[in-house]
């Protein structure tokens, strides 16, 4: 079916509305990838199945909905039941039948399925009441984790392509400076004004011009825009076609990593359906616009994120970035003017077409308005999918919607920014989440990755890790960055084996500025931020590492030592993980670590259940 | 090895016979065969008109290619940076000691494949390991025998 006109849309609208009607319970089941992981799919299978096979009055198994992510992983596998807004967590397939049967048919609160806060004092029914939840603000995310992504009805039910269809009514021009007004900066990482690029990208004189949207979300520790492009992959369609609009542009592209096979098999299905209504292909919506977007699935290369190398990627070459004077809004895909933002940059546009780019620069702060998605991970108690004003301050986040720290633990630091970005310490916390805040703070905004690290965490490790990740990834064009960040971890491994000297940190800083200095791409000028930062904050642990030869964290294995305490029950569990065979000892008898075949892999007091084992 | 050439010509014969369905054409190989044959390479050189160095330097480049073989059950360990702060490097370390491989390597008798990915995304589950595209997470050292599914 194609859709011809503004009304006929709103005509289907209702009529979708309608349909929706008809089942006014909804069972929605998570599939984002943290229930995923937990075995939501079974979930979802068991309530078919069991609705399928009983006959309930009111609920049939359309009333059954997969969804993508609804925020709180840690919580999974999530089931939301609406319009109540009752929310269960950690369910079990076979716990179904009495879902079904108590809260289904008899409309009981099941109360053990129910989130409980930290600490366990208060059960919470509604999703919407839980702290997690009620701190936040959704845009990009307005629909993930409430409509099925696989079926285009639900995207329209909810109003989706109604700003595309504004849009049509209104001029490029008048689009453009829609997006101006609203002051939305890019969600990718750079935060560049996407009204500005729009801008510059239909002034250049050109026979064709590009659309491409950034789904590389190559950051380790971010999953956001998976998160989109698995829950509502119509969202990034359709600010894409309105930027088409804008810039005069018939063709699109959307670049996914390959590991992210789902993103790619929703955004596929949700083209083919956008493509059957009219909605992308030849006169648009009956306007006259033409417009059409294909896949382009990279090949897990960070570098890959950045404009020009994916832009070459995409053309099927190597992914070498190329000097940022020539720009890609004037010289990008095929030489031609291309537009690249970021899959939650896309996903925001609808919203500012329909309520207005001044609505949304009412939100957040005056050079960062709107909100921001971010994902929470590492060490703290909800990790999760979250959406908040920018402004916000991180304590906000990392306490009031992330829980705080698990297991009694201490905060230590948060790495936004992935690795270009920095750890933060405590004292930071009360910055306020914003582009140019975090940036002034050492580390950046990023693309939306958030790891909160505790007291067990060494901040050295991080460092290395980051650099090993970037010497891995760099992709060798230019000798500061490939040779630089190779001695940068060499000598970070170098200080974390115990073999620091004197005079280590002060080479190190002076490395780094020559790689800032001499990289052509993000990559490699901001490749030592995650040392840089580390060493502002957390200076003494370096020097800990160097001169004491101790790692306070108790990470680094030359540095430390594990022994087994009192506190032992002789449960055999941590004998058979000792990959080097070091742990002797008999049942309801104290174990024995002998140090001399000990390599201080940790497997032991990982697998530990008594606390029993030290680390000195 | 030998290997069926029609299924890389059936590959081939779908895509656009263009340089810029590189990377499309070898991923598509990757997928059939875990790997890049090399007859597959020089098929899809000859077909997109792509001289073979660069055939090589694009499969060389990108991680998601291999030129050597992989085992029947790949085991993708995440090593992102939520995983690496809760222990994936022991989890990795356990199951390189069960099976008495390192990582990037394959079983003798081409059973399993251990790869190091950088994130799948999966963060909030870390440490997360992928047995044949299933999912699973917060994965403790002593659960690794069961998930790969030996004794
Ligand atoms: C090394 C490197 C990796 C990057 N990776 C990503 C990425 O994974 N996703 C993304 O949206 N932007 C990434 N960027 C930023 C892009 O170059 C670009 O600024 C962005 O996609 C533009 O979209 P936006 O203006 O909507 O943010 C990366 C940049 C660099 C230098």
């Amino acid at each position: 079916m194609r859709i011809t006109s503004a009304e006929h849309l709103t005509q289907l609208q209702k009529e979708y509305q309608k349909e929706a009607a008809k089942f006014p319970r909804k069972i929605l089941v998570c599939l984002g990838p943290g229930c995923l992981a937990a075995g939501s799919d079974r979930i979802y299978d068991a309530f078919l199945n069991h609705i399928a096979q009983r006959n309930i009055k009111g609920i049939t198994v359309e009333a059954v909905k997969k969804t993508g992510c609804h925020g709180l992983c840690t919580q999974g596998p999530l089931v939301t039941i609406e319009p109540d807004g009752l929310f269960y967590t950690r369910i079990q397939a076979k716990g179904v039948p009495e879902i079904i049967e108590k809260t289904l048919e008899k409309n009981e609160v099941i109360t053990k399925l129910l989130y409980s806060t930290p600490g366990k004092s208060q059960k919470i029914e509604k999703w919407a009441d839980i702290p997690f939840y009620s701190h936040q603000m959704r845009i990009g995310l307005r629909n993930v984790g409430q409509i099925d992504p696989e079926n285009i009805k639900d995207y329209v039910a909810v109003g989706g392509y109604q700003a595309l269809a504004k849009a049509l009514t209104m001029t490029p021009e008048q689009v453009i400076s829609e997006v101006k007004t609203s002051g939305l900066r890019g969600r990718g990482g750079a935060g560049f004004p996407t009204g500005k690029k729009w801008e510059t990208c239909r002034k250049v004189d050109s026979d064709i011009r590009y659309v491409i949207c950034n789904g590389d979300e190559g950051d380790p520790g971010a999953f956001m825009d998976r998160c989109i492009m698995e829950g509502d992959p119509h969202s990034v369609l359709e600010g894409m076609i309105i930027c088409a609009h804008a810039v005069g542009s018939i063709s699109g592209y959307i670049y996914v990593r390959e590991e992210y096979p789902l993103a790619i098999l929703n955004l596929q299905k949700a083209i083919e359906a956008a493509r059957e209504f009219g909605l992308l292909g030849k006169n648009i919506l009956g306007s006259g616009l033409n417009f059409d977007i294909k896949i382009s699935r990279g090949g897990g290369a960070f570098v890959c994120g950045e404009s020009s190398a994916l832009m070459r990627s995409v053309a099927g070459e190597v992914g070498e970035p190329r000097a940022k004077y020539i720009r890609s809004v004037i010289k990008g895909l095929h030489d031609k003017p291309t537009v690249l933002n970021n899959v939650e940059s896309f996903a925001t546009v609808p919203v500012i077409i329909n309520e207005g780019g001044k609505k949304f620069a009412s939100i957040g702060t005056p050079r960062s308005t709107g909100t921001k998605a971010f994902s929470l991970a590492g060490k703290i108690n909800n990790t999760g999918l979250i959406e908040v004003p920018m402004g916000i301050s991180l304590r906000e986040i990392i306490f009031d919607i992330g829980g705080g720290i698990p297991d009694g633990r201490k905060f230590k630091a948060v790495q936004t920014g992935g690795p270009s970005g920095g750890c933060l310490p405590e004292s930071k916390l009360d910055l306020p989440v914003d582009f140019d805040s975090l940036t002034e703070a050492g580390s950046m905004m990023g693309s939306g990755g958030m790891i909160i690290m505790d007291d067990r965490t060494c901040m050295v490790d991080v460092a290395k890790y980051f650099l090993g990740f970037l010497v891995e990834e760099s992709c060798g064009k230019c000798v500061p960055c490939r040779e630089g960040l190779y001695q940068l971890h060499a000598l970070c491994v170098r200080i974390t084996e115990g073999k620091g000297e004197p005079g280590d940190l002060e080479l190190m800083e002076k490395l780094s500025k020559y790689i800032q200095l001499g990289s052509l791409c993000g990559l490699g000028q901001s490749g030592p931020n995650p040392f840089m930062s580390t060493l502002e904050h957390f200076r003494e642990e370096y020097e800990a590492h160097i001169n004491h030869k101790k790692c306070p964290a108790g990470v680094c294995r030359a540095l430390i030592k594990y022994e087994i305490i009192d506190a032992c029950t002789g449960c055999l569990a941590c004998i058979p993980v000792c990959p080097v065979g070091a742990i002797t000892g008999e049942k309801k008898k104290k174990h024995f670590i002998n140090q001399a075949i000990c390599d201080q892999c940790g497997s032991c007091y990982a697998v530990c259940q008594f606390d029993a084992i030290e680390v000195k | 090895m030998m290997h069926d050439l029609s299924k890389i010509e059936e590959i081939i014969d779908r895509s656009p016979k263009e340089p810029g369905a590189l990377i499309a054409v070898l991923q598509d190989i990757q997928r059939e065969f875990h790997y890049l044959p090399c007859e597959a390479l020089t098929a899809t050189s000859r077909a997109l008109g792509v001289p073979l160095s660069k055939v090589f330097s694009v499969s060389t480049f990108y991680n998601a290619f291999s030129l050597t073989p992989r085992g029947e059950k790949i085991i993708r360990i995440c090593q992102g940076t939520a995983c690496h702060i809760k222990g994936a490097k022991l989890v990795q370390e356990q199951i390189e000691s069960n099976l008495g491989i390192k990582a990037g390597e394959t079983t003798k008798d081409m059973k399993y494949t251990i790869e190091v990915v950088n994130c799948v995304g999966a963060c909030a589950m870390a440490p997360v390991i992928i047995v044949n595209n299933k999912y699973h997470g917060k994965v403790r050292c002593d659960q690794t025998r069961k998930l790969l599914g030996i004794k």
